[in-house]
């Protein structure tokens, strides 16, 4: 089995930097944002894009996470999952442009189960996504605003995000599987 | 001329191999047979041959509670279990406390010819516990009582015991105890100890069965009359037992298979099958009674046999009722408790399980040796068929067993009763069969 | 997990993650919208052989904030109570496609004889059995405890240290045993204290202190103190002389609330007795968990169905 280094720090980097520049030019500035992550990895992404936007436009950018486990339409198909919690910043998401980020897009449906989760949260103005990988074979039709790298791969192959605060370093990994 | 049967190399008691032929109702030769041109032969190579086994303490359920139990489903599991006489408890439906009861499970039982069906009388009207029953009628009626217990319930006033005690004298009667202290038992569900304070379960203490037991002896001996006590269960019961006999009280005691082999540690699935009075309980107690059995503390073993229907055991626990089947697993039982365990030998066995409780019983025409002359009541026993114990192997109405599912060392092969066999090569003989058989043997013995 | 009949058999692992998603189920109650659809199109029948209006209250609650379909069965004055029998009752839940059953019953082990005998498929959570096990009210008290001691960071943390004291009927409590159990595995000191009568014969196994002398056990300073229900009947039958010498001696009086620390938690599963187990001051302090007992029951119930009945089914 085969693993290989898509992007290291240095690309992830780059990549976020990107990316946090592409909020605030959609969102003409940055006013109202609020970004929620998915749990585990799309939590540290959006505390990662909510400093970097923060440095940029010099203000503070409020962050928190959304767990959307118990929103899941396949909770029935799978072993119990644990769920994470979730946080909402002060302020709430009422009237804001909530920006999702998650690590890896893949079928939507994560995405699809973090719309309803949202909805019971609170009414907000827009709703984006940012990932850090899209790699394809969506099942809803559900589309990314902010991508960090396309990853077009096979259902086989396995998609690794790792980063520092909960893996130690930062790496995106693709394991060919080649059974 | 009725059938006559050669047993050949079958293994005595006393470890001796020998040919037996049963002749005419009767065991007409033991040790080599070589004149005995007609008789069916059975192979009886690799079995112990023991005399038909006696159980002292079998509940029939007929009259009143036939979906349980009849005399005849009844003594069909003990003819399986490789018993040749019951003692059926008197807790029917009328209660047997007149002679006319007594007297009609009697019949019931030689007409279907599986078994001697001696009925126990009950000690009190209707197992009341407040008049007694009329003992001496039952004692002189065709049913020839000897043996009276309201088994089931305790006779826990002392002062009706002590009457009863005394009465009974007066024909060679015992009283048979079922020792539960009512008061301390109310609403009891289990023995009570650690388990049961850990599973909710209200506790049946030791000190329910010592105290009636220890009441009952000195009041056997302040009257000089027998007592015996049912299914003693506890370590306790076993030392007021050893205390009154070494005094020289006129007391016998019997102990169930189950009590030999199982513990409380069953009840913590909650599962019914093993909710039975007494009830299981721990090792310690288990160790005493095969120790008590082994020395002659406890002079017996009986099955106690308490059928139920299923659904009276399909319930949660509370609801269940007590008891367990016990006939058809009983030798094999005691075989994995006491023989494997090298406690006892073959010969104990037989004392235990046919020769005593006949004795207890007064029951004559049971419990002898294997000798020529002797009554043709015996059984084979297969020592080393070693399997699970299935429902094949209950003949019985009804399935509450506790050992479904469980390996036992050994297995009946083949009961004669009056000289026919009742069971054969594993299989129960059919009941039109076994009572033409009785019928012939009832004109034998009157001719 | 399959079934929750006892807190005998909860891992300290399993016993965290429960109460960590009743932690989740918590911040969901403090929210608007109160309501999650993770257990749409389950249903889940509140089987009550036994009146206990606040349990099943509770219950009822904690289902239909997943979304599920609740169907109450009372099983008392109904033919149950005619003869009709767990099993009967049981096939029919069966016949109605019940996927949890939650079952009080005041035979001890009818959730296990329920959840064992195969007359069901679905997941079973004992509501309270006799004189056995009310997990789900174990749990709502440790979780009670770990938020009152951590707060926000309890989440992952047991109850390591922390010295609790259960006074009354220990024999006939459901709620003292599955307590005993949970609250050891999650690490606390768990002291018993009641009249002898009221104990077990035999407790040389449990993972706990026996004492008889309440002033005693106070004076250690305990971080909680449960006091249990003493039901009425139990005086009938010579557990003790009668209800006020109970309460001069087992009673959580004045005087003795008064000794304890503003930090002591006073816990109760109630319905309490005012005046005999507990007074009224104790009972309405701030230091009573009485209310928040009631309010974390549903997040705990919550957890529970959620663990039951949200995976795919036959996975143990
Ligand atoms: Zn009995």
């Amino acid at each position: 089995m085969a693993v290989r280094i898509v992007l290291q720090q240095a690309d992830l980097d780059r990549a976020l930097t990107r990316i946090a520049h592409e909020i605030l030019e959609s969102n003409r500035g940055a006013d109202g944002l609020v970004l929620l992550g998915i749990p585990t990895r799309g939590v540290v992404l959006a505390e990662r894009l909510a400093a970097i936007v923060g440095r940029i436009a010099a203000t503070e950018i409020p962050s928190g996470a959304l767990d959307v486990t118990m929103y899941r339409d396949d909770l029935g198909r799978n072993p119990v999952r644990a769920p994470q919690p979730t946080a909402v910043p002060e302020g709430g998401i009422d009237g804001k442009t909530v920006v999702l980020v998650d690590d890896v897009l893949y079928s939507g449906r994560t995405i699809r189960a973090a719309f309803d989760a949202l909805a019971d949260l609170g009414r907000a103005r827009a709703v984006r996504l940012a990932v850090l990988v899209d790699r394809g074979h969506r099942e809803f039709p559900i589309r990314a605003d902010f991508v960090g790298k396309n990853l077009p791969s096979s259902a086989r192959e396995r998609i690794n995000v790792r980063l520092a605060e909960i893996d130690g370093d930062d790496a995106v990994t693709i394991d060919g599987r080649d059974d | 001329m009725r059938e006559s049967h050669l047993i050949t190399g079958a293994t005595l008691p006393n470890g001796e191999r020998a040919d037996i032929l049963v002749q005419n109702g009767l065991i007409a030769k033991v040790g080599t047979v070589t004149d005995a041109a007609g008789a069916t032969v059975v192979d009886g190579d690799g079995l112990i041959a023991l005399p038909g086994l006696v159980d002292l303490h079998t509940h029939l359920r007929e009259p009143g509670y036939e979906q349980s139990e009849t005399v005849l489903t009844g003594t069909q599991a003990a003819a399986a279990g490789g018993f040749t006489a019951v003692f059926a408890m008197a807790n029917t439906f009328p209660v047997a406390d007149t002679a006319g009861v007594v007297e009609q499970e009697a019949s019931l039982g030689r007409a279907a010819g599986y078994a001697t069906v001696q009925p126990i009388g009950a000690v009190t009207v209707g197992l009341k516990g407040a008049e007694l029953a009329e003992l001496g009628a039952m004692a002189r009626s065709r049913a020839n009582v000897r043996v009276f217990s309201d088994d089931g319930f305790c006779v826990s006033d002392p002062l009706l015991m002590r009457r009863a005690l005394e009465y009974v004298k007066a024909f060679d009667g015992v009283i048979a105890q079922h020792a539960q202290e009512p008061r301390l038992t109310e609403g009891a569900q289990m023995n009570e100890g650690a388990l049961s304070g850990e599973l909710g379960l209200t506790g049946w203490p030791a000190v329910a069965e010592e105290s009636i037991i220890a009441r009952d002896v000195l009041l056997a001996e302040h009257v000089g009359s027998r007592l015996h006590v049912c299914h003693v269960s506890t370590a306790g019961s076993v030392e007021v037992i050893r205390w009154a006999k070494a005094r020289g009280i006129d007391v016998t005691a019997e102990v169930t298979p189950h009590h030999l082999l199982l513990t409380e540690d069953l009840v913590a699935g909650y599962d019914p099958r093993f909710k039975v009075n007494p009830p299981l309980r721990r090792t310690e107690d288990v160790q005493a009674l095969r120790a008590a059995l082994a020395d002659g503390t406890i002079d017996i073993v009986a099955t106690d046999h308490a059928p139920h229907p299923v659904e009276a055991k399909e319930s949660e626990w509370d609801a269940a009722a007590n008891g367990m089947v016990g006939l058809e697993s009983a030798l094999a039982v005691v075989h994995a408790a006491v023989v494997e365990t090298g406690l006892m030998g073959w010969a104990d066995v037989a004392r235990v399980l046919s020769e005593a409780p006949a004795r207890i019983g007064r029951l004559r025409g049971h419990g002898g040796a294997l000798v020529a002359g002797s009554p043709a009541e015996l059984t084979l026993y297969d020592p080393s068929a070693a399997s699970a114990f299935d429902l094949d192997r209950l003949a019985g109405r009804s399935t509450n067993s506790p050992y479904l599912g469980r390996t036992l060392p050994g297995a009946v092969v083949a009961t004669f009763h009056s000289g026919y066999p009742t069971y054969l090569d594993g299989v129960l003989r059919p009941a039109d069969e076994v009572a033409q058989r009785a019928a012939e043997a009832r004109e034998d013995a009157h001719g | 997990m399959r079934h929750l009949l006892s807190t005998r058999d909860l891992e300290r692992p399993e016993a965290i993650g429960l109460l960590d998603v009743a932690e989740d189920m918590a911040a969901v109650q403090e929210r608007e919208v109160k309501k999650l659809p993770t257990l749409r199109g389950k249903t889940v029948v509140n089987l009550f052989f036994e009146d206990s209006t606040r349990t099943r209250i509770s219950f009822e609650a904690a289902a239909k904030r997943l979304s599920a379909d609740v169907i109450n069965f009372s099983a008392k004055g109904s033919s149950v109570s005619k003869g009709e029998s767990l099993k009967d009752t049981a096939q029919t839940l069966q016949a109605m496609g019940a996927d949890g059953v939650v079952i009080r019953h005041h035979a001890s082990g009818a959730p296990q004889t329920l959840a064992t005998s195969g007359w069901i498929d679905a997941g079973v959570v004992n509501a309270g059995d006799g004189t056995h096990e009310h997990p789900t009210q174990a749990l709502l008290d440790a979780f009670t405890l770990r938020r009152r001691l951590h707060g926000r960071a309890s989440r992952g943390r047991g109850l390591d240290g922390t010295r609790v004291v259960i006074v009354g009927d220990i024999l006939h409590s459901r709620v003292a045993r599955s307590n005993v159990w949970l609250l050891t595995t999650l690490g606390a000191e768990v002291e018993l204290v009641g009249p002898p009568t009221l104990m077990p014969v035999d407790t040389s196994a449990w993972p706990a202190r026996i004492g008889y002398d309440l002033d005693a056990a106070l004076d250690e300073v305990p971080d909680a103190v449960m006091m249990l229900r003493i039901q009425a009947e139990r005086m009938h039958a010579a557990y003790f002389p009668n209800s006020r010498e109970y309460a001069r001696i087992w009673g959580l009086d004045d005087a003795r609330f008064d000794r304890l620390p503003p930090t002591t938690m006073v816990m109760h599963p109630g319905p309490m007795n005012r005046g005999l187990e507990i007074a009224a001051r104790a009972a309405d302090s701030p230091q009573s968990t009485v209310r928040e007992q009631v309010a974390n029951g549903v997040s705990v119930r919550m957890a529970a169905l959620y663990l039951l009945l949200s995976g795919e089914r036959g996975e143990s």
